[in-house]
């Protein structure tokens, strides 16, 4: 070991606890916060502070203010009103350059790696050292290596960042944050996109990180996480702080109710499956990838009226193909999709949906929504040209909008007026008016992937007693997740997906949670 | 050797090329020399105008009106030169009014987030209406611009004499061309600039101004234009014509594209589309084939449909080229 000057900071293990109580060693501090845009209030008041060797989760529903927060601690947003005390500094934090000097780093939700350079160009984007004028690349992979293995995160330098997968592009973007002097890391939803061993495996990076000092703060609304790690959990509501809490003191359920300010069901109430005829089948279905090689290889699988059916695996093992396969959006290789005994395996998305199939798509805002569109539009987008929504060539507006406003009330979608434009509104609303387009022209097979993806606590609850009362409805549903707890809690039958084709299948009354975590990992 | 397999398609037919001039050049000295020379007399203002679009599309800029912004430095160029009877003072009027017609579309577009297109389509058309307007007949260089000689360079059979010995504006064009691939793929601003054109936002949160960087971009890259219409009114013919861009504005952006947004590629791509008019004369010089001369001159125009169909979804512009950036949205 060679001792470099910085090491005796670290090295205070024993003292550190008790000097930090006693000075108050506050990293960052603030204090009265607020932010508005237009008349919507993003922070009220807010006041927190983060001190050295902590992790501090931010909970709260979307739309609660978390990000607009983290934000304004990064420079990229000017509060109203407020201080944000950087290691005492009160001084406005300018922009993130500034941040950077001061010892932020932040880790973006939608990563802010550029796509078309290497992992080594983008880790010294911004603070680029030269030799001779020249980008010095060789120092730049040798950084990468470094950081890689001082963390326990391993990336190739030389890999562009769009052909990695979103779990190394965020080990990419981590590392990119801790390649400056960085005393205080903020993690923006960090594992939204991550399989749950990739999951895992950040919360381990997070502690380390956090027993060599750095400060962590991290917004989820994923309540396991924030149990599994933080120190002390902040939860927001409607851009104010509503409650403060060390986690050892709370649980899920108390967290939960915090956030959205009564009592959630995390278990889905539903009665036994009166299940019926067939309705979906699919036989040796082979789909290609994007990359022309077979994601879905062989699938067999059979949903019947009135029962949930799960498809649990990690991501990247066929769920996607499968379900464009399903929906038209894909042409299959070879195998059969009938729906009701019709043969849909050539059909196209208008097709699948004129058959009766209502599909809440993995990727809302590529495929579920028309960003610009209205809302009311948007409710109708899967039927604009069918009566009553139209007569002919002339679309009737006022039908379109009385629908919109019917939908709006029964989905609960919180939004300034059906007018508005979809893209103005938070993922759970958006998630929201795709949930109500699909489901409310009866379609005799709903299929939902990843239904509840970055969507909050409260939307989620509301999503999924909306599936259980289509399937008490007699509809048959495919649930596709990535979230293992959804596909248990919600499924009637659940069929695990490795490598394309289904390897184990069984009811969930039966389903074992480390069995099946066992089969997902392809140990069969 | 990482980028010799990347770039190995591109490598091996750049061997190709040269080794097919020099067989000609074996065959038939003082054809291959002529033919070579029109063609890269033809391509220099078309190298120029298209790193003019590769340093605006690179970070971010579409520039549509790069044909104004040459119109207007031909005209600067030469009426300056023209009146002061110094060249020097019309080259640099020529590259200063190029710009001020940069940095017209920087801070319209970037700054002020206007369309980029209309603000292209407004360079253009202001271009034409004032160069129109002011257009004074009769005024003439005394002088030409000199010959240069590069010594040694400049013995290099086939290439020396074609590309290291002419004026100084198409001797400079070489080295800014150089200059520009070194400096976008090697040096640090090259690396932010192609941040702050593919991804705007990882540029800002790592601290680099996007703005700026834009602001910068975009007005040297007038400054090029400029340089490019002094050389058609100044080296090429040393006369002023309207309209004497004839299209090799819109011309360049193909060439950029065909050219996949690189300097050295868009040389070679220009150089290929100077190839075939100089073909096509040589053609119709020889009487091989007996064509009316305007089918000839429309060659390099019915070329950029081809070129363009050939190149689309092959070749993938920078992401963020077209959008303006507004700070704290997007991420």
């Amino acid at each position: 070991m060679t001792a470099s000057p910085s090491t005796p900071a670290y090295g205070e293990e024993t003292g550190a606890k008790d000097r930090r109580a006693a000075t108050g060693d506050r990293l960052l501090d603030i204090v009265g916060l607020s932010k508005s845009f237009g008349t919507v209030r993003a922070n009220r008041d807010i006041s927190l502070h983060v001190e050295r060797g902590e992790i501090v989760a931010l909970l709260g529903e979307n739309g609660a203010g978390k990000s607009t927060l983290v934000k304004q601690i990064f420079g990229l947003q000017a509060p109203d009103e407020g201080t944000i005390a950087i290691k005492g500094d009160a001084a406005p934090i300018k922009d993130p350059k500034d941040a950077i000097r001061r010892g932020i780093g932040m880790e973006h939700q939608h990563f802010q790696l550029v796509p078309v350079m290497t992992v080594a160009e983008n880790m010294i984007l911004g603070h680029e050292t030269t030799k001779h004028g020249q980008l010095d690349l060789e120092g730049a992979r040798q950084l990468v290596r470094e950081l890689s293995e001082k963390h326990g995160l391993a990336v190739d330098p030389d890999a562009e960042i769009e052909d990695l997968p979103v779990g190394t592009q965020q080990r990419v973007e981590i590392l990119k944050a801790l390649s400056r002097k960085v005393d205080l890391l903020i993690l923006d939803e960090p594992t939204a996109v991550l399989t749950p061993q990739e999951t895992d495996e950040l919360l381990e990076v997070m502690k380390e990180l956090a027993a060599g000092g750095t400060s962590i703060v991290f917004i989820t609304h994923k309540l396991r996480e924030v149990l599994a790690v933080a120190d002390r959990v902040y939860v927001l509501r409607q851009g104010s702080v509503v409650g403060e809490v060390a986690a050892a003191d709370t649980d899920a359920r108390g967290l939960a109710t915090m956030m959205v300010g009564r009592e959630v069901v995390l278990r889905v109430d539903k009665d036994e499956p009166k299940p019926g005829a067939d309705v979906l089948r699919v036989a040796d279905l082979v789909v290609l990838d994007d990359r022309a090689l077979p994601a879905v290889d062989g699938f067999t699988l059979t949903v019947r009226a009135g029962e949930i059916v799960g498809v649990a695996g990690v991501e990247g093992n066929g769920q996607r193909e499968l379900v464009e396969a399903i929906a038209g959006m894909r042409p299959p290789k070879g195998g059969l999709i009938t729906l009701l005994g019709e043969d849909i395996t050539k059909a196209n998305p208008h097709q699948t949906h004129v058959a009766g199939i209502g599909h809440i798509p993995e990727d809302r805002e590529r495929h579920g929504l028309v960003g610009s569109y209205s809302l009311a539009d948007n409710m109708v987008l899967n039927r604009f040209d069918e009566k009553p929504f139209a007569n002919g060539f002339v679309r009737n507006f006022e039908a379109v909008r009385e629908n919109g406003e019917a939908l709006f009330k029964e989905f609960d979608v919180r939004a300034a007026s059906v007018m508005a434009p979809a893209a103005s509104l938070s993922g759970g609303n958006k998630q929201k008016v795709v949930v109500a387009r699909e489901m409310s022209f009866g379609p005799k097979l709903l299929m939902a992937a990843q239904p509840t993806r970055g969507v909050d606590v409260g939307s989620i609850e509301f999503i999924h007693r909306r599936i259980v009362a289509a399937r008490d409805e007699g509809a048959a549903v495919l649930l596709v997740s990535a979230e293992l707890d959804e596909v248990l809690s919600l499924s009637d039958r659940i069929a695990v997906i490795h490598g394309g084709k289904v390897v184990a299948e069984m009811p969930a009354a039966d389903a074992d949670r480390t069995e099946i975590g066992r089969l997902m990992a392809g140990d069969h | 050797m990482a980028w010799f397999s990347r770039n190995r398609s591109v490598t091996l037919t750049a061997v190709a090329i040269i080794v097919a001039a020099y067989v000609f050049y074996a065959i038939n000295q003082r054809v291959a020399v002529s033919m070579i020379d029109f063609a890269w007399s033809f391509a220099v203002p078309l190298v120029l105008a298209a790193c003019v679009g590769v340093m605006g599309e690179r970070s971010g800029v579409i520039n549509i009106g790069i044909e104004g912004q040459m119109l207007v430095g031909a005209f600067s160029g030469f009426f300056t030169a023209a009146a002061t009877q110094s060249l020097w003072a019309g080259v640099i009027a020529g590259v200063l009014s190029g710009m001020l017609m940069g940095a017209f579309l920087a801070w319209t577009t970037v700054k002020w987030q206007m369309d980029q297109i209309i603000a292209g389509v407004v360079i253009n058309i202001i271009a034409t209406g004032l160069t129109s307007f002011y257009y004074k007949s009769g005024q003439s260089l005394t002088h030409v611009m000199p010959n240069i000689d590069i010594p040694l360079l400049s013995k290099i059979p086939l290439i020396g004499p074609v590309f290291f010995e002419g004026g100084p504006i198409a001797l400079t064009t070489l080295v800014i061309v150089a200059i520009l691939h070194f400096a976008l793929f090697r040096t640090r601003w090259g690396l932010r600039t192609r941040a702050v054109g593919e991804y705007p936002s990882a540029a800002d949160t790592a601290g680099i101004n996007v703005i700026a960087m834009r602001l910068l971009n975009v007005t040297i890259a007038g400054g090029l234009a400029g340089l490019a219409g002094a050389y058609l009114s100044m080296e090429a013919t040393p006369t002023f014509e309207r309209g004497m861009t004839a299209g090799r504005g819109f011309l360049a952006l193909a060439i950029m594209i065909f050219g996949a947004w690189r300097p050295l590629r868009a040389f070679a791509a220009a150089l290929f589309f100077g190839f075939t008019s100089a073909l096509a004369s040589q053609l119709q010089a020889s009487n091989i084939v007996s064509l009316p001369q305007q089918f000839i001159n429309l060659l390099p125009y019915v070329l950029t449909l081809v070129v363009l169909a050939a190149a689309a979804g092959r070749v993938r512009p920078p992401a963020a080229a077209g959008q303006p950036f507004v700070k704290g949205e997007g991420s």
